[in-house]
């Protein structure tokens, strides 16, 4: 068959072709390299990492031949956000301040990948420190949305989710701190999934908000996002925050769900009409096949946003500490002393919307703001914590669209950070409560705009939250 | 300045010591790399104490262990839920941009440290608190002429820090103070204690007020004390300086120094206007450390007796001299080895002195620690019993089994005797020929005898001690020539 003509069903099935020897790991990474360098018009790709690629396939094909059991994951071909370290590779986290670092090693998730005999073909664009929601903090340039490329891809994974979108890679990796995964993955049209916080490792993350962040895939179906989060999850000894649960083998057998969701949320004006319709059409077909959906209210709409702002920032504004252009990285050509150092790398290695976040952050954490900020932050949290179980002992899910909109013009509202806040509303729950949380797609707008449906389960549920999420 | 006893009469010194000990652990306090003194600059290292990028901190539970230890020692209330703090500042050889360490919620709290004040008088140091953190790394600004240099070996080195109270009130206290200190540390083997390497630093907090005063004077920081007699020479210089400036009606300005051990004077190295907001908030990438009652009864149970235990058996039990019971508690180890010494020897007092005269003299001719003398405390216990029991006079024990004994560890006290022949001597025909020869060297001395000068025994028996290489049986050997002189 001819190179061209093979069509990414799922991961399965891929694995299934290569064994079968219908196609080669040569071939098949020789045919991504070539759309990754040919056709990413969305600059999506910051570096396709061909020559590891093409040895990996080619020790991958002398497996097969030899006979050697070969991983679940063989012949998927896998992109990284820009933030997930890679042993000999670059990384960046798409800012200038880490321009020519490479990474010492190899991120915890990213080798299980590896393990299961993953192809991974390069690095892809988001914004800078994942700090965004439209992939235009980048400071390799905006991310376009395939679907259409006057518009963002979301963010702050644009790239992740682009690529796979294109069909420049088969599935990717993202990270999630406030909808990062889920907006992407709703503004593209793929499945994107945040799990549970601690259910995947963080080491060989590049943090953004330390008890918010976590890794997650973006995949064409449900089956391949379970696939590559069953073979990442689990403890890991290199992150103290990463859970011992177990987990699932087999997805939840249950097949009548409780779902819930907050009406006056729907009702709001600010609601793009077709997510509205939309949102409706699928709970009256899921109480058509027999599941229950309940109304229900959420007493901390309002302060979801500001106490994910305070917390992350704070938090991020400690993180970042670390690039001050004296260790790795780049280091500014003016400095003369180290004061300057740190003052003129950070000036000219971080965004504008990077330092208005250190600013907020050390703002929040300074003597005398403490308490009325941070301290106060973390106790709204654990209010929307307990609130957000509250309403998950009386539902399985929580649910709602994805994001209140489709897609958006890029530019329109880069020059409004407070409107792109907000596009946080539906997402950050799930992170500041640590629940998982899936976005799939519902449907599109009559411009052909992809809409996503989101699932929030309960925590350390992946199990039943699959299982739900097939059912859209 | 030179401020009359008088004067310094009025005024009474408020001092508080902050003590940064580094651990003995094998590896860092959040990373497996080695914590080793002395490797090549940078060979300790990995992505998380570089503070690479995506790099978490995973806790090395010994620290907490040896942080219990501590604290049990000192009788601290021991916390159960331990959060980590980050301490976040910009400094070169601060890797990660902030520092581990422990905030609202140190392990321990409260406890306290016994000294003598130089009037022999006991004095409790009470402690604020002790928490865990990591070290930074240094950075070396004289080895090239252009540029600092930076060794990250000992960025993540754990450290325990060890807050007193303003408790001391003099350089000779706070002395006391770190010579006790350092000797728990050792007892502990949690640290040690080397303060010129580093590896046990303090900084003294140090203000003066009228004698009798409520209101506490301004406060300094003296930091970069690299001796246990440079924190005395400095708060002495502080406490001289600050009554002098008070004196001469000036004010004390509340700054941080640095002592010159050169000079014997402090400078100043930064003013409070410039001190940092170090935005303490809980570190999220660590877990909160829980410690059980259940663990802390394991730590108590292998807890090696502590120095002001012992010294208190030796004075109150065994009757020994506050001096003797100082000395032998002074080191861990021959310590060990006299409470292993007492087990198989009848008499405490006899015991110590072999410890403070045989032993000791051993070591300091040697140069060596205990740990590198051969003999057992069970072939000292050989030797000290075969005086007791009269079987070797104290002089030929000492002179000549004694270095047998550490000369030959595998053989036994009683075996040597034989071999080299050191068994007592106290037939009498032996011991009158002897005994003749020496009334036959100082005829005129047995006349000054017989004529009343009883004192004078002590030359013939020292003679004869001389003469029979130490073998003669002292006891018969003094009656006999008693009886030989009243003839």
């Amino acid at each position: 068959m001819a190179l061209s003509d093979y069509s990414f069903v799922n991961l399965a099935s891929v694995r299934e072709d290569l064994i079968s020897k219908k196609i080669s790991a040569s071939d098949l990474v020789e045919l991504y390299l070539k759309r990754a360098e040919e056709e990413d018009k969305y600059n999506a790709f910051l570096e396709v990492f061909s020559e590891s690629a093409r040895a990996t396939a080619a020790s991958l094909d002398q497996k097969i031949a030899s006979g050697e059991t070969i991983g679940e994951l063989v012949g998927a071909i896998i992109g990284l956000k820009d933030n997930l370290c890679y042993k000999n590779h670059h990384v960046g986290a798409s800012s200038k301040i880490l321009e020519g670092f490479k990474s010492l090693y190899t991120a915890t998730a990213v080798q299980r990948l590896i393990d299961q005999d993953a192809i991974i073909i390069g690095r892809l664009n988001c914004d800078e420190f994942a700090m965004g929601s439209s992939n235009e903090n980048s400071a390799y340039g905006v991310v376009k949305n395939p679907i259409d490329p006057s518009l963002v891809p979301g963010g702050s994974s644009g790239g992740s989710a682009a690529s796979v979108a294109a069909g420049l890679c088969m599935a990717s990796l993202g990270s999630d701190t406030g909808g990062s995964i889920r907006q992407p993955a709703s503004f593209t049209g793929l499945v994107g999934l945040k799990p549970t916080y601690g259910r995947i490792s963080r080491y060989g993350l590049i943090a953004f908000a330390s008890s918010f962040d976590q890794i997650g895939p973006f995949t064409k179906s449900v089956d391949d996002s379970e696939l590559l989060y069953k073979i990442m999850a689990g403890k890991d000894v290199l992150d103290s925050t990463s859970s011992i649960k177990p987990i699932h083998k087999e997805r939840s057998g249950q097949s009548k769900f409780t779902f819930a969701y907050y009406e006056e949320v729907i009702n709001s004006p600010g609601l793009h009409p077709k997510t509205k319709t939309l949102f409706l059409e699928k709970i009256d077909a899921l109480k058509a096949a027999g599941h229950k959906v309940i109304s229900t209210s959420f007493p901390y709409l309002e302060q979801l946003v500001p106490c994910y702002y305070v917390l992350t920032t704070a938090e991020a504004s400690s993180n970042l500490g670390r690039y001050d252009g004296v260790h790795y990285g780049a280091r500014s050509e003016a400095s003369e002393d180290i004061p300057s150092t740190y003052f003129n790398s950070r000036t000219e290695g971080f965004g504008p919307e990077v330092k208005r976040r250190i600013m907020l952050g050390t703002f929040v954490l300074s003597t005398g703001y403490y308490d009325a900020y941070y301290s106060k932050g973390q106790k709204v949290r654990r209010l929307i914590k307990d609130a957000t179980d509250d309403i998950l002992s009386k539902a399985d899910f929580l649910i709602s669209p994805t994001t209140p909109h489709p897609a958006f013009k890029i530019g329109e509202k880069a020059n409004d950070p407070i409107a792109l806040y907000l596009e946080d509303i539906f997402t950050v729950q799930a992170n500041l409560a640590g629940n998982p949380a899936i976005s799939v797609p519902m449907g599109m707008t009559d411009e052909g705009l992809p809409l996503g449906f989101q699932f929030l389960g309960k925590s350390f549920d992946e199990k039943t939250l699959f299982a739900a999420a097939s059912l859209i | 300045m030179k401020i009359s006893p008088e004067i310094l009469d009025q005024y009474q010194a408020v001092i508080g010591l902050e003590v940064h000990a580094q651990l003995l652990t094998k590896s860092k306090a959040f990373s497996s790399d080695r914590n080793e003194y002395g490797n090549l600059p940078n060979t300790n290292t990995s992505p998380i104490s570089l503070g690479h990028p995506g790099t978490l901190p995973v806790l090395n539970e010994k620290s907490a262990e040896y942080a219990v230890r501590l604290g049990l020692a000192c009788n601290c209330d021991i916390r159960e839920l331990n959060e980590f703090a980050r301490k976040n500042y910009f400094y070169a050889d601060l890797p990660k941009g902030y520092q581990i360490t422990q905030d609202t919620t140190p392990i321990c709290t409260g406890g306290s440290i016994s000294i003598k004040t130089p009037d022999g008088i006991a004095k409790n140091v009470g402690l604020t608190r002790i928490h865990m953190e990591e070290d930074s790394g240094k950075s070396i600004h004289d080895l090239s002429p252009f540029e600092t240099l930076i060794d990250l070996n000992r960025a993540g080195v754990p450290l325990l820090e060890i807050v007193s109270e303003p408790d001391m009130s003099s350089g000779d206290e706070a002395y006391a103070y770190l010579t006790e200190v350092r000797k728990l540390f050792r007892y502990l083997e949690v640290c040690d204690g080397n303060m010129e390497e580093g590896s046990l630093r303090c900084d003294a907090n140090i203000s003066v007020m009228k004698k009798g005063s409520k209101v506490y004077g301004t406060r300094v920081e003296v930091k970069n004390l690299n001796s246990i007699r440079n924190v005395k020479r400095a708060i002495e210089f502080e406490i001289n300086r600050h009554i002098s400036v008070l004196e001469n009606g000036g004010e004390i300005k509340k700054v941080t120094l640095t002592f010159n051990a050169a000079t014997g004077e402090t400078s100043i190295m930064r003013t409070k206007e410039e001190a940092d907001d170090y935005r303490y908030f809980p570190e999220p990438d660590l877990q909160p450390l829980t410690i059980s009652q259940e663990y802390i009864q394991s730590i108590k149970s292998t807890m090696p007796p502590l120095p002001n235990e012992l010294f208190s058996k030796y004075v109150d039990e065994l009757k020994l001299s506050e001096y003797d019971a100082g000395v032998l508690t002074d080191d861990k180890y021959f310590a060990l080895y006299f409470e292993e010494l007492l087990n198989h020897v009848a008499d405490a007092k006899n015991a110590t002195n072999w410890m403070m005269g045989e032993v000791k003299g051993y070591l300091n001719e040697m140069a060596i620690e205990i740990d590198k003398f051969d003999c057992t405390p069970i072939r000292l216990a050989e030797v000290i019993n075969m005086v007791d029991e009269g079987t070797m006079g104290r002089s030929l024990a000492s002179q000549q089994l004694f270095p047998l004994v550490v000369q030959h560890p595998s053989k036994s006290a009683r075996a040597l005797a034989e071999e080299f022949q050191l068994v007592q001597v106290g037939n009498e025909d032996e011991l009158q020929s002897w005994i003749q020869q020496a009334l036959d060297k100082y005829p005129e001395k047995v006349q000054e005898y017989r004529g009343g000068k009883k004192g004078i025994i002590g030359l013939f028996m020292g003679e004869v001690m001389r003469l029979s290489q130490g073998k003669a049986d002292p006891k018969i050997t003094s009656q006999l020539i008693q009886k030989a002189l009243d003839q």
